[in-house]
């Protein structure tokens, strides 16, 4: 792999790496059974640069912006690094936005160029901020032949094989903006700088080194701060070999592990529980003799691997389980969300370890990983080699806000220096969550300190981001929260968003100090039929309201909005993507506390709520 | 070529039996996340299904932004 400590920026890395091993294979895009191209470093080379000349006679140079909202290809890879070459910064979108999401952050990013798949294309200019757009160069991938652009320019035909000027940049500037999310109000913008990505690099490939011949499968999108660093910049800088997928099916990505022989692979915590349940399957429908002889194998190669992991004898052990994975994986990684540890135990026990991380794109993507020595499911490991964790203000326990510092940790937020110094305090970067450090150095989770929530599939959602849905809604006000922001948990799953309503006028059933009279009964079951049918027995929130309210299962009549606005609040709930759906709304009936701007006062309204109101308030969607 | 109709039909009854429900319980206007209770990567599992069945390929962006199976229809149509 490369020294890095003697570069000192993306561009001249990359550059370094395409000439040292100019025979070795970079990229690999496959879809379904087809290549769609396989690229040596040097075919790499050659498809990037007459891009990044063509950009350059486009008037692109140093600081220029250039957005990329592509699923993972090889497309992606070489504009980036066209980009890089430039001297430009990149700013890569999320694919998976919709379109006004995605236009609302390009606006924000100010790119000058956008690079965009077809499809995505398509869907951008329908929508009704397209023409106001700064942008002056977009290029569209894999347009079809004849299809009208409207100005854009095909990304295929964009080139000049003259050479570019490569623009060499300091470390202290920026390389990339990523949006942790924030697509509402007030879009968080991460400024990472080359410093942040080199060192990352650095600390990350020292602790699981690269090489040529090591194949990586990239399915996380690319535009994730994990994708960027894992499946780009780290196999690049050491000559190993990226795999893409343009199909993330199951099915597919089983079958890309033996077909390409892969070495290492980053999943979310839904794919690995999903690979899991695929092979407990498989496992239980092996006839009798066979399941008990594999379960005598895997407590062999527990007791075998209990200090480290020993892959040698755990393939020659379980070689039919490994030959499921490609025979040549080396170890799995998880981050973006909480992972149960029987889920990771599962697959060290099969002599797959599973590399358990945490980290936020704000601290350059990783903060801590688990080095597997030992193994511990427990945690979400160590502090990568050159980051300091602190936990702010611990109580007795030893737990408190985990905050980071070090080289990894971002510049700023574009253009919002008021977030970055709430986010940002002395060096320190206060993450919002809640863990503790053992006496080992391991660091666990334990919840969240602020008003966000983290799906399964890792993303972050901000709950401020989510009221643009429930705009123009007939109530006096309104305002979401977290769940457990609302009631602290000392828990990482089952996280939800909570619509708290203000109705506009006073609701019809007056509080109930005695026994409900029968119309409020009925009331109550109408309205509440929504509520009544999927109101969650299997919702890991739903905590048993006390023993003496009068309804006790459910939220009383008082607690419940009219029918015509519950349904009203649940079509505009479904028309948010399904990870973005608040889970159920909660009536509040006095004034919400705001500034003298009139914002809503969000902590304060949040300590009301939680003094006065529970989870068995909430009604369910 | 299949009426919209047909091909919701022919969706609602592939969906319930891949995830073993039966048909009755499934509505065109379904939001099939909810109602089905699966995650995303259970929903590309149905995309195969369905591009056996319809013999066409559907890339995965077909299924963005998709929650109801009558979008998810129009998407198959379009392509049929």
């Amino acid at each position: 792999m490369l020294d890095l400590r003697h570069y000192n920026c993306l561009g001249e890395a990359l550059r370094a790496a395409i000439d040292r091993w100019p025979n070795e294979i970079c990229l690999i895009e496959a879809d379904r059974d087809r290549e769609n191209a396989r690229l040596t470093y040097r075919q790499f080379k050659q498809a990037a640069l007459p891009f990044a000349r063509a950009l350059q006679n486009a008037g692109f140079n140093r600081d220029s912006r250039a957005a990329i909202i592509m699923t993972n290809q090889s497309k992606w890879l070489i504009s980036a690094y066209a980009i890089f070459y430039a001297g430009g910064v990149l700013v890569p979108l999320d694919y998976k936005l919709s379109a006004a999401e995605q236009l609302q952050l390009l606006a924000h990013s100010k790119a000058e160029v956008l690079i965009v798949e077809y499809h995505l294309w398509r869907a951008i200019t329908q929508g009704e901020t397209f023409s106001s757009l700064g942008t002056r160069l977009v290029l569209v991938t894999e347009a079809p032949a004849g299809a009208s652009l409207a100005g854009a320019k095909r990304w295929e035909n964009f080139h000049d094989s003259r050479l570019p000027i490569f623009v060499p940049r300091k470390r202290s500037d920026p390389a990339c903006i990523v949006y942790s999310s924030g697509t509402g109000g007030r879009p968080k913008g991460c400024v990472l700088t080359h410093d942040n990505y080199l060192e990352q690099c650095r600390a990350l490939t020292a602790l699981f080194p690269f090489s040529p011949g090591t194949r990586y499968l990239s399915i996380l999108p690319t535009n994730h701060a994990i994708d960027f660093m894992v499946g780009f910049i780290g196999p690049f800088t050491c000559g190993a070999t990226v795999v893409h997928l343009r199909t993330l099916r199951p099915e597919y990505i089983r079958e890309a592990f033996t077909r390409y022989k892969i070495t290492y692979m980053t999943v979310v915590p839904m794919l690995l529980k999903t690979l899991e349940r695929g092979l407990r399957q498989r496992f239980a429908e092996l006839p009798g003799g066979r399941r008990r002889a594999l379960r005598a194998l895997i407590g062999i190669n527990r007791a075998f691997t209990r200090r480290r992991p020993r892959l040698k004898l755990s393939r020659r052990l379980l070689g039919q389980v490994h030959k499921g994975f490609g025979g040549e994986l080396r170890a799995l990684f998880v981050g973006g969300a909480f992972t149960e540890p029987s889920t990771l135990q599962f697959f060290y026990d099969l002599g797959v370890p599973v590399g358990n991380g945490y980290g936020c794109t704000e601290a350059g993507t990783v903060i801590t990983l688990n080095d597997f020595d030992p193994f511990r499911a427990d945690t979400v490991g160590k502090p990568l080699p050159g980051i300091e964790v602190d936990i702010l203000d611990p109580d007795e326990e030893g737990v408190g806000e985990v905050a980071v510092r070090g080289k990894t940790v971002m510049s700023h937020y574009l253009d919002d220096p008021e977030m970055t110094s709430e986010t940002i305090v002395d060096g320190w970067l206060h993450t919002g969550d809640l863990g503790r450090v053992d006496k080992h150095g391991h660091v666990q989770l334990l919840g969240r300190k602020k008003n966000m929530i983290v799906t399964e599939e890792g993303k972050n959602v901000y709950p401020e981001d989510i009221e643009a849905a429930f705009e123009g809604l007939a109530v006096k006000e309104f305002c979401v929260f977290a769940a457990n922001y609302l009631w602290p948990e000392r828990t990482m799953v089952g996280e939800q968003l909570i619509l708290v309503v203000h109705p506009e006028a006073k609701p019809q059933i007056e509080p109930a100090t005695t026994p409900i009279p029968v119309q409020t009964e009925v009331a109550a079951s109408e309205s509440g039929e929504a509520a009544s049918e999927l109101s969650p027995s299997g919702s890991p929130d739903a905590n048993p309201a006390p023993q003496s309210e009068q309804f006790t299962a459910q939220p009383d009549a008082r607690h419940l909005l009219a029918p015509e606005m519950a349904a009203e609040i649940d079509a505009r709930n479904r028309r948010l993507l399904n990870y973005k759906r608040v889970a159920g709304y909660l009536v509040w009936d006095s004034d919400f506390p705001r500034t003298a701007s009139l914002k809503i006062k969000r902590i304060d309204l949040a300590q009301e709520i939680r003094t006065s109101r529970g989870r068995h308030h909430v009604v369910y969607l | 070529m299949n009426s919209i109709d047909q091909t919701t039909e022919e969706i609602l009854k592939l969906a319930a039996d891949h995830f073993k429900v039966s048909r009755e319980q499934l509505s065109p206007g379904d939001d099939f996340f909810k109602k089905l209770g699966i995650n995303s990567l259970q929903a590309l599992d149905l995309l195969t299904r369905l591009e056996q069945h319809f013999r066409i390929e559907l890339p995965d962006y077909e299924l963005q932004g998709v929650t109801d199976f009558r979008t998810l229809a129009e998407r198959i149509q379009s392509r049929l």
